[in-house]
């Protein structure tokens, strides 16, 4: 029996609401917390020391137990907010847990970010000597990979620019080479491939792959369910900061997309969220569904999708069409469609009456490539006037088990992955002299 | 694959315990040791960095004492007319910037260095330490600039170092001391309260007239003001520099004593409360 890489004894990770769990902060939001920041001093002050204890607070990890062995990988799934990033940050020592222990074996080295501590200003030869030293990486070692690094981010030429220069790109490969090649006996990966073209999300994937080969235990955090299936061959599911299963990939996966794990699939109005200028218009919600017709976060591109927009009419409206425009979440447009497209249906709601609607549209199935995916949806009169539009409104995952080609741990550039119909044949010698 | 067998070797897979800490904690000073290679590359890092897309570059690392002298001088010297201990105004005021400015960039970019590397803070672990630590220590390089030009106006003035001289680096450290010590406090409740980045520099300029840099020790007179004095840790710095480089003014030997002990017990409990704090800084800033 070999050692245990990594223990995990009924770990939990408490926020205080207000410290973590709010993404980011506003320069608004500071500036109002420094003015009411005597005040709630002062009222603190009065009610006592209890409104600490009073605070509200949230778990975002609890009672999380598991074992990983040496040269294991261990995926790690659930939903945003599930707490899969909390036990990265738990175990790479950047945050403390609140209650429970975990015993690590050897090196550790954590992914959490590519880029760490990059500084515009210096040269990418400097950056690797700093980043390096930031994952952890002894001089001697930077020393002895500083070609490898360089040739990986093929930056060759601009190794004495300042990064600031650097396309995105190239910045974004000079910092995951110096990552790639760090040799921990342990590596935390967190998300690594959620930036970056497709090219060099591939040229991730296929460096994750080396790393797990070469025997070293990994714990990798992705929504990526195709590259968690092709490198990892255990996973845990977290949701709301518990482990809820620890199995075997194929099997956590299923799971994961099966459970209705949908609370962002739905995007719903408040009445002051709605711009005056969109009257008589009223948008209500906006779901994805699945094909059971649930709301989901993560959707197959093996099985239809729906979209659904629920508004309310005020008043009459003569050529309103609604519709959405669908993006990668790198920007990219896949397609533009309104409810009225189809001359049929311009014609019969030409005028279209006071009262509350739903316009709701499928995506094939086998059409969309693995990603995330938002929604913009717009309701507007051509050339009259534009009710109203919200960019953005909903953001959802595809997954790209079962799509062509998932048998190859790569990521495929371009926002649609249809099947064609491939024919191959071959063709005699005597033919191509010919 | 030969490369992390041999690490291993070497390592003896090293055990970490992660596990909620509780009351105070001291200096890791092995683990501080450990990283030392970092903490030199973000000193590094700090003194590449200082100067960047500046004309002039370095050069600002003499520019800023020299621009205050020249203030001083016309200000305190001309014009008010405070006496600077028969030295001529310009390297009196030169000699006690030095320390000075030193101590205010030391504590100034400390108590703003944590939340400045929060993107290292909240993505990758290192003794926290090494970011606070690193800003004070690599103003080093700019005191050493200064002190050349120094060197260059004494030749001038026809001043020659006096035999104490040895009895500088004794000062820097108490000013390396002072800073840290401040500058650790700044920066753990810079990370929860913003304000603090408001506050440092009124506390910074009041300890700057709180210090003899515009004006001379001699003229804190009366025993309850020297032993108060005495409790200014930059006080003995500022005089004990001009006395050691140009031989002027009193040693500051019993006073010496008391800022030693003041600068020590604000390092120290920096350091504890710096520690105290650490374990949230990720979650917090």
């Amino acid at each position: 029996m070999t050692e245990i890489a990594i223990r995990v004894e009924d770990l939990g990770k408490q926020y205080r609401i207000g410290e973590q769990i709010i993404g980011y902060r506003t320069l608004r939001d500071t500036l109002v917390d420094i003015a009411a920041a005597p005040f709630r001093r002062l009222s603190s002050g009065i009610r006592g020391s209890t409104s600490i204890e009073r605070q509200e607070t949230i778990w975002a990890l609890r009672h999380v137990s598991f074992e990983v062995h040496p040269g294991d990988v261990l995926g790690i799934i659930g939903r945003n907010g599930a707490g899969k990033s909390t036990l990265l940050k738990l175990l790479s020592r950047i945050t403390e847990p609140t209650e429970g222990i975990a015993s690590i074996r050897g090196r550790v080295g954590s992914l959490l970010e590519v880029g760490t501590g990059f500084h515009p200003e210096l040269t990418g030869r400097e950056n690797i000597f700093l980043n390096g030293a930031i994952l952890g990486m002894k001089r001697v070692e930077i020393e002895r990979r500083f070609d490898e690094i360089v040739g990986f981010a093929e930056v060759e030429k601009f190794i004495d620019t300042p990064v600031k220069r650097y396309s995105s790109g190239m910045y974004l490969r000079l910092a995951f080479a110096v990552a790639a090649h760090l040799e921990p006996e342990i590596l935390l990966v967190d998300e690594v491939l959620a930036v970056g073209d497709a090219e060099f999300q591939r040229k991730c994937l296929g460096k994750m792959s080396d790393v797990s080969q070469q025997g070293r235990t990994v714990l990798f955090v992705s929504h990526n369910m195709s590259a968690i299936l092709n490198l990892t061959k255990k996973a845990i599911v977290l949701d709301e900061g518990c482990l809820v299963l620890h199995t075997s990939t194929e099997e956590a996966v299923d799971h994961y997309l099966a459970s209705g794990f949908s609370q962002t699939g739905e995007r719903l109005w408040r009445a002051d969220e709605i711009p005056f200028t969109a009257a008589p218009f009223r948008p209500l919600a906006l779901r994805v569904l699945d094909p059971d017709q649930r709301v989901a976060e993560t959707l197959r591109s093996s099985e239809p999708i729906t979209l659904e927009f629920d508004y309310t009419l005020d008043k009459a409206i003569t050529g309103l069409r609604v519709g959405i425009v669908l993006m990668t979440n790198r920007g990219e447009y896949v397609f533009t469609s309104f409810d009225t497209d189809a001359l049929e249906q311009f014609e019969n709601f030409s005028m279209r009456q006071p009262g509350r609607y739903r316009s709701r549209c499928h995506i094939p199935a086998d059409f969309l490539n693995g990603g995330q995916y938002t929604v913009t949806v717009i309701a507007s009169a051509f050339r009259v006037k534009r009710y109203f539009r919200e960019d953005g409104a909903l953001t959802f995952n595809v997954d790209s088990t079962g799509s062509p080609g998932a048998h190859w741990p790569e990521s495929r550039p371009g926002p649609v992955r249809p099947w064609l119909d491939w024919q191959i044949e071959e063709i005699s010698v005597d033919d191509i002299v010919a | 694959m030969s490369v992390v067998d041999a690490q291993r070797e070497e390592s003896q897979l090293s055990l970490t315990i992660v596990k909620p800490s509780r009351g105070w904690a001291g200096v890791n000073l092995r683990e501080l040791w450990s990283y030392r290679e970092l903490i030199y590359f973000l000193i590094w890092r700090d003194i590449k960095v200082r100067y960047k897309q500046t004309l002039l570059g370095a050069a600002w690392a003499i520019l800023k004492p020299f621009f205050s002298m020249i203030v001083f001088s016309v200000i305190f010297g001309s014009l008010a007319r405070i006496p600077t201990d028969e030295v001529p105004p310009p390297l009196f005021y030169f000699a006690g910037l030095l320390p000075w400015v030193f101590f205010q960039d030391g504590i100034t970019k400390a108590s703003n260095s944590l939340v400045s590397g929060r993107n290292l803070i909240t993505k990758v672990y290192f003794p926290r330490l090494a970011i606070p630590l690193s800003s004070v220590v690599a103003g080093v390089v700019d005191f050493c600039l200064a002190f050349l030009v120094l060197l260059g106006m004494m030749v001038f003035y026809g001043y020659r170092p006096t035999q104490a001289i040895w009895t500088l680096p004794l000062f820097m450290l108490l000013a390396l001391a002072t800073a840290l010590g401040g500058g650790l406090w700044l920066a753990a409740l810079n990370v929860a309260y913003r304000d603090i980045g408001y506050v440092t520099p009124f506390i910074v300029q009041a300890w700057l007239y709180a210090s003899p840099v515009v004006y001379s020790a001699t003229l804190i007179t009366g025993d309850l003001w020297q032993v108060v004095y005495g409790l200014n840790p930059m006080a003995g710095v500022v005089q004990g520099f001009r006395w050691a480089i140009l031989g002027v003014g009193q040693p500051p030997t019993s006073s010496l004593l008391a800022s030693i002990a003041v600068a020590l017990s604000l390092l120290i409990s920096g350091v504890l409360y710096f520690r105290r704090m650490e374990r949230t800084f990720a979650d917090v800033v």
